[in-house]
């Protein structure tokens, strides 16, 4: 019994690494040109973005709330892009739609810490209003290309490379490291964790819960439109019907990483890895072939399954009892 | 100590719609005491120290700490102008370690960010000069509310406080701890630091305290040394009447048949704090049930209404042996539980008095799953008419009703079911005395027309008040048990001592 | 005197703030519909009515699911890849691609409601029993339930025509009233009629409102919960049938699509909190009519219908804020 309940302690604590180093090795094995570098800087470049994204995601689910707007917003940061595009500005085309998206996440943040509203329903309007938003603007939802005068440049946003390594997937590490330092090490990444457990005793305890709700929404607004010019200079397009669904992949890898959908438990770490485990699961079934693409969804949704039921099983064997302490 | 005050709040006032909560209360501490602030529920009290911590504004009047005017927005104001508070509820973050919690807000930084070494170097030397044994990394959530409790304590003191507000920081603690809190306290008044000390225990009031403030109803009553104070006085004080008349025992002898117990349980042990608890109630007796925090007595009625499936030992109906599932295999058999947390496992808050009222009487006034309103109707009528529940009507949101009227819906949802036994749990626990004089009034009532009633209570003197016979257990065993004569508040106490010093184990 | 001049005060001020809580929504509605006879060309037509009615039949059967799973206490973002399955169901057996069960209309309408049956335990389950957070449970289903929509056709859409399938969807009654006014009215006096008069009913705002203190009260609250997720899947179910019935064809990718927001937006529109408890259900039905008149409106106007969203996002956050409990 002692045994069984270390080993459910241990799985709940890196589970997902070896989840995903199993998958790894599964899909290396399989497939020969998994391992190619092709593949992988593919598989790397394709989850920067969604990998992005998660990580302000996170940051928002670790404070109890939800965003379901960032998908919206990515799009609509990709189209404001690709129709700023003919000012001929790269300044423009990349402060404008950040300036936008970072408004959209402030603003989400202020109806929700101000207006006390639910997190679920005030970013269900937002993701709404961005959609809309983007739609009008290219009417009705025609994909709008990149003015050629600055699509070459443009486009080294997402194309140029480091070390062989893409630069979508250089801008995501440098995230990510941003994001574990500000969680670890600094008072306002400590206060999420601390708004998510208990917002009324971080009350108590002299904090500003509003303050950090805010600021973790506006940042998410900031990461989404970062995510969307990505796409618009990897597609040289702005489309406002894309990222559809983004905001559920980006909640399903948090959950999948570890982190508490109620908030104060968790961490970017396990989201990346998160992240990672989808997407390898997407391109495996890419690399095979026969498989049609709704297998994606079929698994990532049986493995969110499993994940939450091992926590669960967790919980019932007392290792995780003292959730329910506080 | 002299005529210089540390704080003064002069002329305060304050109106909530309806409410005139504070009507021009002076209050001062000096720099260097313990000072009680006391009242009933509703007098005004913690309306006065949200003031203070910025929780609230005030319409008029000043506060004056240090020999400065101050007025504070939020509790992050009034702590960095020195004035730190300890809550009732506990209020800290389950999921962050020990170290975190003591620290949040105010960590050491080093230049690559938080110094979490020296967080919890820091920490370990608070909790220890405190007595309290704890790893200070591990989520706080790993331990119980004692430890949790006295996190509380080392966060408030840790601060470079000058004044320290502690609303009912006693609540959860056993004898001990309330002693090592009271060391504390000491040490900290040796140092010039003044505290404003809320508690409904008098014991303690007494044993801690310089200076008594007294509230009723918004106003001030009066202030003065706790020396020149008597018990009695200071409940007279505080609900404006004759106190005799409130602290007058109850009870005489247990007079009923002694035929099969309602209820035998025998040797009760669960996973974590009962070992082998044993206890029998009479048709209506009233049984108390003593013990120090801790010792066991909520879990051992959990077990009896069969909120947890999860244990060894038997139980007995009437002589016939149950084991239940779940609440409702126990309600069944005609059983009751009051909880002693009201808000988290009683009321349904936005749901009406009749609707709370007959929340576990549904089945009874259903057919085929369709409620009889008619019925409802009448049974609610009649129980806020008969245990004199103040509501504008059976329609009224029951979290609109005051802590009193509250509980006495509850005990109405338990008591229209016509029970066998109804366990009580800490009945009297945050209400204010005139409530608990008519709901201890109740008891005997309920005990009167043949209910059998399981006593649990904190207070000793509503034990002893209210029961037929006392049990006493402590870390989940039964100690002793009390009886007509034998049954006094000193007697329990003994028992409770001398169980300790015959073992000589440490009570944590 | 003083008294007297107090209670009056606070009654007005108190008045107004519960009276927009109670009744908001329906102003809101009528403001709407107002504001539509005034502006909107045609739209005073018995037409307009009837078009309102059809559309929104498959939002008020959602959200009447909806507003049942939140009172408890939960979520279920589901409800769209719920009615996509059923429906593509449905159309599998209406084209006979399922031998063994024929083609009969009956038989594909029972298949499909099996099938929501079946996916409301599963929600149900999880939550209750394995006490998974509602939101995760849901979205298991959310992101699997589509693929699995689209994995039973091979991503096509199932088109059928001319059969009595079909001709439900179509049917007037004498010649007149859409069918869908029918079966709303009937599914709203069902819920409410739950929610109102059974016992049933008060476990559920009950379990929303305090689980801790219903168990101790003796629910069952498993079989409560379990029970809630399967009246959603159900009706989500029923919502898809009619949603292909009424277009003759079963498209896993778009029927459904946003179902679950609307629902949930509709419910909220109509004053339930969203941590569950007391149900609003007349709020319900008319937060579901604002977001399709929203819809109709932006459509006769000839304004793009992405301007739709972006006054529903507004409609929602003004509602959910008015109605919104002050803290105390």
């Amino acid at each position: 019994m002692k045994k069984k309940n270390l080993f459910y302690a241990f799985c709940k604590k890196h589970g997902v690494v070896f989840a995903l180093l199993a998958l790894i090795l599964a899909a290396a094995l399989l497939f020969p040109e998994f391992a190619s570098y092709g593949n992988v800087t593919n598989i790397l470049n394709q989850n920067s973005m969604i990998g992005i994204i998660s990580l302000g995601m996170t940051f928002v689910i670790l404070t109890g709330g939800i965003d379901l707007s960032v998908g919206s917003l990515a799009a609509l940061s990709s189209v404001l892009a690709a129709v700023l595009s003919p000012k001929g500005s790269l300044a423009i085309m990349i402060l404008v739609p950040l300036a936008v998206c970072t408004a959209m996440g402030l603003l989400s943040g202020l109806i929700i810490a101000k207006l006390q509203i639910a997190p679920f329903i005030a970013t269900l309007g937002m993701m709404m209003a961005a959609r809309g938003i983007a739609l009008v603007m290219t009417d009705g939802g025609v994909s709008v290309s990149v003015d050629t005068g600055v699509a070459e440049t443009f486009r080294l946003f997402a194309r140029s490379y480091l070390l062989r390594v893409p630069a979508p997937v250089w801008l995501f590490v440098l995230l990510l490291v941003t994001g574990l330092y500000i969680a670890r090490r600094t008072r306002s990444g400590r206060y999420v964790y601390a708004v998510g457990g208990n917002e009324e005793a971080a009350r108590m305890m002299g904090l500003q819960p509003e303050k950090i709700k805010i600021a973790v929404y506006t940042v998410n607004g900031l990461l989404a439109g970062l995510a969307g010019l990505i796409l618009a200079s990897r597609l040289g397009a702005g489309q406002p019907v894309t990222c559809d669904g983004w905001e559920m992949t980006a909640i399903a890898a948090t959950a999948i990483g570890g982190t508490l959908l109620s908030g104060g438990r968790g961490g970017l770490g396990g989201t990346a890895i998160g992240v990672f485990i989808i997407g390898v699961i997407s391109n495996m079934i890419n690399l095979q072939g026969s498989l049609s693409s709704w297998w994606q969804s079929i698994i990532t949704g049986l493995l969110l399954l499993f994940v939450v039921m091992l926590q669960s099983h967790a919980r019932a064997n007392g290792t995780g009892s003292t959730e329910i302490a506080g | 100590m002299e005529a210089m005050y540390l704080l003064e709040m002069r002329q305060i006032d304050k109106q909530f719609p309806g409410v005139h909560a504070l009507d021009h209360v002076n209050f001062r501490v000096r720099a260097g005491e313990i000072h009680a602030l006391m009242g009933e529920n509703g007098a005004g009290k913690s309306t006065l120290m949200k003031i203070l911590t910025g929780l609230y504004r005030k319409d008029t009047g000043e506060i004056i700490l240090d020999g400065q005017q101050v007025s504070f927005n939020s509790p992050l104001e009034a702590q960095r102008a020195g004035i730190s508070t300890i809550y009732q509820e506990i209020n800290l973050i389950p999921y962050l370690s020990i170290a975190e919690n003591i620290h949040l807000g105010r960590e050491p930084m080093n230049r690559t960010g938080i110094d979490w070494k020296q967080v919890n170097q820091r920490a370990e030397r608070i909790l220890r000069e405190m007595g309290v044994e704890a790893d200070v990394t591990q989520p706080l959530c790993s331990y119980g509310t004692a430890v949790q409790q006295m996190v509380a304590i080392a966060r408030a003191i840790s601060v470079q406080a000058k004044l320290i507000v502690m609303d009912e920081p006693t609540s959860s603690l056993d004898e001990k701890e309330v002693e090592i809190l009271f060391r504390q306290m000491r040490k900290l008044r040796e140092k010039g630091i003044a505290i404003i000390f809320i508690s409904h225990r008098l014991d303690e009031v007494f044993e801690i305290c310089d200076t008594v403030t007294i509230l009723k109803d918004g106003k001030l009553v009066s202030e003065s040394p706790a020396a020149e104070l008597s018990k009695l006085e200071l409940v007279s004080r505080m609900i404006g009447r004759d106190a005799t008349d409130v602290l007058r025992r109850k009870n005489g002898v247990y007079q009923g048949t002694g035929g099969v117990p309602v209820l035998e349980a025998h040797g009760i042990t669960d996973k974590e704090k009962l070992r082998g608890v044993s206890l029998r109630i009479r048709q209506g007796e009233i049984v108390g049930l003593a013990g120090l925090l801790g010792a066991g007595r909520t879990e051992l009625a959990k077990v009896i209404f069969g909120d947890n499936p999860d244990y060894t030992g038997t139980l007995a109906v009437n002589g016939q042996e149950v084991r239940w599932k779940a609440p409702r295999d126990a309600i069944a058999k005609g059983f009751a539980y009051c909880s002693e947390d009201r808000k988290a496992e009683g009321i349904f808050p936005h749901m009406s008095v009749r609707e709370n009222m007959t929340m576990a009487i549904l089945p009874r006034i259903a057919r085929r799953g369709l409620v009889n309103v008619g019925r409802q109707k009448d049974i609610v009528d009649r129980y806020i008419k008969s245990l004199s529940i103040k509501t504008p009507g059976q329609e009224q949101l029951i979290r609109n009703l005051s802590g009193g009227n509250q509980q006495k819906v509850l005990l109405a949802r338990w008591l229209c079911m016509e029970p066998r036994l109804i366990i009580l749990d800490e009945p009297t626990r945050g209400i204010d005395i005139g409530a608990k004089a008519e709901i201890e009034a109740l008891i005997q009532d309920i005990a009167g027309q043949g209910i059998s009633v399981l006593l649990i209570s904190s207070e000793l003197e509503e034990l002893v008040r209210n029961c037929h016979r006392v049990i006493v257990i402590r870390d989940g065993k039964n100690i002793g048990e009390l009886e007509s004569d034998m049954l006094s508040e000193g007697n329990i106490m003994r028992t409770i001592a001398q169980d300790i010093l015959q073992e000589g184990g440490a009570c944590i | 005197m003083m008294d007297s001049i107090a209670a009056k005060n606070g009654h007005t001020c108190i008045d107004w703030g519960q009276n927009i809580r109670k009744y908001g929504t329906i102003y809101a509605f009528l403001l709407l519909v107002m504001f539509n006879i005034l502006f909107t060309r045609n739209f005073a037509s018995m037409g307009t009515l009837w078009n309102l009615t059809i559309q929104v039949l498959p939002t008020m059967l959602t959200s009447l699911g909806m507003v049942l799973v939140i009172s408890s206490g939960g979520i279920d973002i589901s409800v769209g890849s719920v009615m996509a399955i059923s429906a593509v169901t449905s159309g599998l057996v209406l084209t006979g691609k399922t031998p063994l069960l024929g083609t009969d209309t009956g038989m594909a309408v029972l298949a499909a409601l099996v099938v929501a049956l079946v996916l409301g335990l599963f929600n149900g389950v999880l939550v209750a029993c394995f006490k998974i957070q509602p939101i995760i449970v849901t979205l298991i289903l959310y992101i699997a339930g589509r693929g699995i929509a689209q994995l039973m056709n091979n991503g096509g859409t199932i088109v059928f025509y001319g059969n009595t399938f079909t001709e439900i969807g179509l049917y007037r009654v004498g010649g007149l009233v859409p069918v869908q006014l029918f079966v709303s009215i009937l599914f709203v006096w069902i819920i409410a009629f739950l929610l109102k008069k059974t016992t049933f009913g008060y476990y559920v705002q009950g379990i929303g409102e305090n689980g801790k203190a219903a168990r101790l009260s003796g629910i069952r609250t498993a079989q409560v919960l379990i029970s809630v997720y399967v009246i959603s899947a159900l009706l989500a179910g029923m919502a898809g049938l009619f949603e292909c019935s009424r277009a003759s064809c079963a498209d896993p990718n778009a029927i459904g699509q946003l179902a679950e927001m609307d629902a949930i937006a509709a419910v909220a529109i109509g004053g339930t909190s969203m941590n569950g408890g007391k149900a609003r259900i007349m709020g319900t039905i008319f937060g579901a009519l604002i977001i399709q008149l929203i819809s109709i409106m932006v459509n006769m106007n000839n304004i793009p219908f992405a301007y739709s969203r972006i006054f529903k996002a507004a409609i929602i956050i003004l509602a959910v804020y008015l109605q919104r409990e002050k803290r105390r």
